[in-house]
């Protein structure tokens, strides 16, 4: 599927995640936040920025990951990211929507 | 993004069988991982899940549990259960499951209530302190009930 965003064409997938990384930048992140009513603050970008790094080092997510990331605690993950704290932070982040049940 | 109809899981733990416990606690955290509330309430021997000497002694029934593969007699051979027990949470740390204690921290942490049946605590003369300290409340089912305050909430017998 193509979706617009910022007069640019990006190829998504039925639940609105990003097929290709690379055509992911911060505009196109900030805007899919937009959507899921969430602004962006420098907490999300610590937490985006490493669950990119890890979608590059080919890890799998998990909350339990999330624990012990060092990075954010689940308690302020959930409250960054409401209403699915791994699903929605992954659409903003670019890459795919994790397959883990854990 | 397809919206689902459930807003709240509640489950009843009835049983201290790994397998059981698990059911509970990755059910209750993948609702949470959705957007959906989710509440444990611990009855009976469930309730060694959350006794802070017992939960990390879980066993995976080897005796009446057909999936097993195994006769019943073998089952009961002293240190079989145990065996079964060891291989299964090996299992279950390849697929970065997290052990009982730190799998209720996990599930606190998300926003899932977890609850004691005040009947069984009582029952097995049990004391706030011998529970972990996650613990929000000890409640009667009454009690529990009232928790599924709105549409789409449902109740699991575990």
């Amino acid at each position: 599927m193509k979706k617009m965003i910022e007069q640019r064409e990006i190829e998504v997938n039925e639940e609105g995640y990003l097929l290709d990384f690379s055509q992911w930048d911060k505009e196109i992140g900030e805007k899919l936040a937009e959507e899921q009513n969430i602004i962006l603050t420098d907490k999300h970008w610590e937490v985006i920025e490493y669950l990119q790094d890890k979608h590059r080092k080919e890890e799998a997510l998990s909350i339990r990951g999330i624990k012990k990331s060092g990075v954010i605690n689940i308690k302020e993950f959930y409250s960054l990211f409401p209403g699915g704290p791994l699903k929605k932070s992954t659409l903003i982040a670019g890459i795919p929507k994790p397959k883990s049940c854990i | 993004m397809s919206e689902t109809k459930v807003r709240k899981m509640l489950f009843i733990l009835s049983k201290a069988t790994i397998e059981n416990a698990y059911a509970a606690f990755v059910m209750a955290n993948g609702a949470r991982m959705e957007g959906i509330e989710s509440e444990i309430f611990f009855t009976f021997f469930g309730l060694e899940a959350i006794q802070k000497k017992k939960l990390e002694h879980l066993h995976v029934a080897t005796v009446g549990n057909p999936a097993m593969h195994m006769p019943t007699m073998l089952g009961a051979l002293p240190g079989v259960e145990a065996l079964a027990t060891k291989m299964m949470k090996k299992e279950m740390e390849k697929l970065d499951m997290p052990p009982v204690g730190e799998f209720l921290e996990i599930l606190s942490d998300s926003g899932c209530k977890l609850w004691g049946c005040k009947l069984a605590i009582d029952m097995f003369h049990l004391e706030r302190e011998d529970l972990i300290d996650e613990l929000d409340g000890i409640l009667t089912i009454g009690d529990f009930y009232n928790r599924a305050d709105k549409e789409g909430t449902h109740l699991l017998f575990i």
